[in-house]
């Protein structure tokens, strides 16, 4: 498992990057193997106000589906629409493929570094 | 008679294998006091002879119309006879819900046919394994074209009355308000629609043809529905579509309807079929089941329940539709019928609905006093004027034949493929000599 | 296996129609159709080859064991079919009015008697189609008999959380939020978890008894007495009835509604997922809010779907009904119990049911122990059944034991076919702990080896496509 050290983590297991403002979100590698074969990805509509802690949209494997949770509170300037076509993406490289880009972010999620993530993870 | 194939002497084996004495024991968990004395109130079983016997009788308490010229949601087609037979066969009967692909390939194959044929038929991309009927379609239709912006569901007054109540309940239930489209000389009224078409409108149904018999100007509502943002809805008789602009062409995004034309008896209104189809876009909105191809693990093309997740056994409250167990019977004996017609007997059989019903409507409207309530083009059925309405109903029905519908402002009359010209005749003759009396 | 379109040949048809002996009329423009649907194009004899061949890769309960538990897939009886396809009843416009069909109302009105009686509720509906449906027509009762009294305040639907899926599901398209609640050790609800959520914002509580782990709860008068004297209602789910009926009376119970599933408990068929047929029962108070159709009864009403119901499926339960009698009922129901008991005890010794103790007419077998020893999963020894022609067991239901396999017999086995089972069962425990891989891999005599339901998901394809 994979836990790179420049990016914070969510107890929902979402990973997010910080880029000129932009909160750029993701699942962890414990998430998609959890999860299993994603096959289909429910991403909101660029707009879309997103709130610390609340779902913005879902992913799905064949018998499964779990929220993603954001991490922060802001309006979803980009999505991933590659994602739609290709979720698989999010199995084979989840730390390469965003979901999600939000900006006009107030608000962050107390959110855990790659070590404290671990701990939570193999717990 | 209880079907249990153990004899009593291996029921009492049996009793003891578990370590228990008698059959009080089987039930420990429940309170002593709850437990029912003494027998049900229910008659004593009865032989496979008698129960024939009693069922029949009440059969027969139903009165048997040799010519059926009444609709209004509910038709008398011609059922040919491979249709009857083929979904009595045991294993399609009773076989449950194809979760184990891996012995299910005949329901699911039949299945994905199914979808096929409605795809064909609708002219949309996606056809699901069928709803209950046509009015649950049309409100599973309202509740997969809302969102979290545009909640508000308008529906054609000139839809089948059983349809917009349905749809109604299905609103109250979610707390979604329907509002419902006026009615202006028998059609959905356009300028009442551009009106109500306001932002927070999700989505707009029109039956076609209307429950009037009445065919709408479908380009032109999708077109002002489209205008305004809203999704737009059709209801559809599929045996009309053999000779009908298709749903497709008609702009619709999602198309529904009742299946039962399609080989389903009568049967005082069950069971039926809900189809629903939709396009690429709106895919994974559709409730329950879909079957979809794949391959398996020696790469042989199958078939198998498909996008799961969007159901409520993986979705539970999320989901949008509660619905799993579906028609999936009645699905196989459309497909069947549909077969059996071909492209050219589905025409065929649209094309004499509209010959009959049109033959039926100017002899009744030659007579006295009856005259077309609407004006403008109807597919098969249609509203006239009834002198003596209650008189000349009870001597169609003294003559075996079941009239039209008494509606607000006269009578809805339905004619179809099955009925000969000799039949007809028949009908408009009993009319005659009542009005002449 | 060949799709029937691409069986097809251009120009082949059968002969139905007579050719039309009125004037034919013409769409006017812009009404007509303007292509051709890709229906196929086959002779009689083609069809009824392509719908044997495809019957032939089903598998239906009067084909052979189908212990799917939840289910209660029963010996459908052919005597209800013939009754159901009698011209009296197939014949019968909904809209034929009273006078013209006393005897599909005979058949409502006997039949709801009867599940009246069994049940211990005082009216009764058949309007919904299927089970959820019927769900969904309960909870609507509970809605409406709250709004009734001004009570708005209701916005909490109880479910346990081994609860099937379309109870959550139902209770959100009523517009309620859903309360989940754990389920104590032994799969009962646990009362101190009850109590804990009830109040006055508490309109239901939705529940199966015996539960979903085949056990039956024996606090239910207390559970029925505490959602009551918080001013909710009791919804009981019927999708167990087959183990009590004619024993003890879900109305006897606190229960409010219920509704059954006619094609689970009255052993109409499925036919391959449907139709079903459901009657939604209620206590006198309830009566008001039944659903009826606008055009066949009265406006005014809610009602789930156009006209009356599935009444040829009703047809069935009643033949089914009269059949049993006062008699055959809780024998059925008795015998169900024994034969879930009898193959739980001879399986148990390999696989081992999640809850030792006397079930009612199914069991859960735990298979979290095995799979860690093994490797064999729950999903796999499902599989590998199906090479000995038996349909698996429900997997992974309910959600609290892991590894579940839900077995429910059904009274209509014999005890030769369920010495067989559990035979089986015995075997497949032994050749999972030596030779795991094979039934990694199973089935491998079935009409196909596993399917790839990922691609399946990933790259939908729903329809044929001319080629």
């Amino acid at each position: 498992m994979n836990y790179p050290v420049e990016l914070q983590y969510s107890r929902d297991h979402e990973w997010l990057r910080m880029e000129d403002g932009i909160a750029v979100i993701g699942i962890s590698d414990f998430a998609q193997s959890e999860l299993g074969d994603v096959v289909f990805v429910n991403l909101p509509e660029v707009g879309d106000d997103t709130t610390a802690g609340e779902p913005f949209g879902d992913v799905e494997s064949v018998k499964a589906v779990s929220d993603l949770v954001c991490p922060v509170t802001g309006t979803v300037c980009e999505i991933n629409e590659e994602l739609l076509d290709a979720p698989e993406k999010l199995n084979e490289d989840p730390y390469g493929t965003w979901i999600i880009k939000v900006e006009n972010v107030t608000d962050t999620e107390d959110l855990l570094t790659a070590e404290q993530y671990e701990a939570e993870c193999t717990h | 008679m209880s079907y249990v194939p153990s004899t009593p002497a291996q029921r009492q084996e049996m009793l003891r294998a578990v370590g228990l004495s008698s059959w009080r024991e089987l039930y420990r968990d429940v309170p002593a006091d709850m437990l029912l004395e003494g027998e049900l109130d229910l008659p004593s079983g009865m032989s496979e002879l008698e129960v024939g016997r009693a069922v029949s009788e009440m059969a027969e308490k139903n009165t048997r119309f040799s010519t059926i010229l009444r609709g209004a949601g509910a038709y008398d087609h011609y059922i040919p006879a491979l249709v009857k037979s083929i979904p009595a066969k045991e294993e399609f009967l009773t076989a449950y819900t194809p979760y184990q692909a891996e012995m299910s390939q005949g329901v699911l194959q039949s299945i994905f046919e199914y979808q096929t044929m409605i795809c064909e038929l609708t002219g949309m991309d996606v056809s699901n394994a069928s709803v209950y009927d046509g009015a649950t379609a049309a409100a599973e239709a309202a509740a997969m074209c809302r969102d979290r912006k545009c909640r508000v569901t308008l529906i054609s007054g000139a839809a089948h009355p059983d349809v917009i109540n349905t749809v109604r309940t299905y609103c109250y239930g979610t707390g979604d308000e329907l509002r419902v489209v006026p009615v202006k000389d028998g059609r959905t009224d356009m300028d009442a629609l551009r009106e109500m078409l306001t932002a927070e409108i999700a989505s707009f149904y029109v039956q076609q043809p209307n429950f009037f018999g009445l065919l709408e100007d479908c380009d032109a509502l999708g077109e002002l529905t489209h205008a305004a943002g809203a999704l737009f809805v059709m209801g559809c008789n599929p045996i009309s579509l053999g000779v009908l602009k298709t749903p497709r062409d008609c702009g619709a995004d999602v198309a529904v309807g009742e299946g039962q034309p399609l080989g389903l008896p009568l049967g005082y209104g069950g069971p039926y079929l809900g189809f629903m189809a939709t396009t690429n876009k709106h895919m994974r909105k559709l409730p329950g089941r879909i079957v979809g191809e794949t391959v398996d693990a020696k790469g042989e093309r199958c078939y198998v329940l498909s996008l799961q997740a969007r159901e409520q056994h993986i979705r539970r409250e999320k989901a949008s539709s509660n619905i799993c167990s579906n028609e999936a019977l009645c699905a196989l004996t459309a497909s069947v019928y549909l077969a059996v017609m071909g492209p050219q007997g589905l025409k065929e059989a649209a094309e004499q609905c509209m010959a009959k019903s049109h033959y039926l409507m100017r002899g009744l409207t030659a007579l006295p006093g009856v005259e077309l309530v609407y004006t403008g083009p109807f597919f098969h059925e249609f509203v006239t004027s009834l002198p003596r309405q209650a008189e000349v109903l009870a001597a169609l029905e003294q003559n075996g034949i079941l009239g039209g519908l008494p509606v607000e402002g006269g009578v809805l009359w339905c004619a179809t493929e099955k009925q000969s010209r000799a039949e007809l005749d028949k009908a408009i003759a009993v009319v005659e000599e009542v009005l002449a009396k | 296996m060949k799709l029937i379109f691409e069986k097809s040949v251009p120009g082949r048809h059968c002969d139905l129609l007579p050719k039309c002996d009125v004037d034919p009329v013409e769409l006017p423009e812009g009404f007509r159709r303007e292509t051709v649907p890709a229906l196929p194009e086959l002779s009689e004899v083609d069809l009824a080859r392509h719908y044997t061949e495809l019957n032939h890769r089903v598998h239906g309960v009067n084909c052979g064991f189908y212990p799917l538990g939840s289910c209660t897939m029963k010996y459908n009886p052919r005597i209800d079919e013939d009754m159901a396809a009698l011209p009296g009843f197939t014949g019968v416009h909904p809209l034929a009015g009273e006078k013209h069909t006393a005897g599909c109302r005979e058949v409502l009105d006997t039949a709801a008697k009867y599940l009246c009686e069994i049940t211990g509720m005082e009216g009764m509906t058949f309007q919904p189609a299927a089970g959820a449906h019927g769900e969904f027509t309960g909870v609507l009762l509970i809605k409406q008999y709250h709004a009734s009294r001004g009570d708005t305040k209701r916005r909490k639907i109880i479910v346990p959380d081994s609860a099937h899926g379309t109870n959550p599901a139902t209770a959100a398209m009523c517009g309620y939020e859903v309360v989940n609640i754990p389920s104590a050790p032994d799969g009962c609800v646990d009362l101190e978890a009850l109590k804990a959520v009830l109040g006055e914002d508490t309109a239901g509580l939705m529940l199966t008894n015996p539960n979903t782990v085949g056990l039956f709860d024996e606090n239910i008068l207390e559970i029925t007495r505490l959602v009551h004297e918080a001013g909710g209602l009791c919804y009981y789910d019927g999708a167990n009835l087959n183990a009590v009926m004619g024993v003890v009376r879900p109305g006897d119970m606190g229960f409010d509604c219920i509704h059954m599933n006619l094609h689970k408990t009255f052993a109409t068929p499925h036919g391959g997922g449907g139709p079903g047929a459901c009657a939604v029962g209620c206590k006198a108070f309830l009566k008001e809010f039944l659903p009826h159709s606008a055009l066949m009864d009265e406006p005014g009403h809610l009602q789930v779907r156009a006209f009356a119901g599935n009444f040829l499926v009703v047809v069935r339960a009643l033949t089914y009904l009269l059949t049993l009698g006062r008699e055959g009922i809780p024998e059925a129901a008795k015998n169900a119990v024994l034969n879930a008991n009898y193959l739980m005890r001879r399986i148990q010794g390999s696989f081992e049911p999640a809850f030792d103790r006397i079930c009612m007419h199914e069991f859960v077998l735990d298979l979290s122990e095995y799979k860690k020893e093994t490797g064999v999963s729950a999903l796999n020894v499902a599989k590998s059944l199906i090479d000995y022609g038996m349909h698996p067991p429900t997997m992974y239901f309910p959600m609290i034991v892991h590894e579940a396999l839900m077995l429910e017999p059904t009274e209509t086995e014999s005890k030769e076919t369920l010495d067989w089972a559990a035979e089986i069962f015995r075997e497949l425990y032994e050749l999972g702990k030596k030779d795991p891989d094979f039934m990694h891999n199973a089935p491998h005599q079935a009409q196909i080896a596993r399917p790839d339901e990922v691609r399946a998901a990933r790259q939908p394809v729903l329809r044929w496509q001319k080629g």
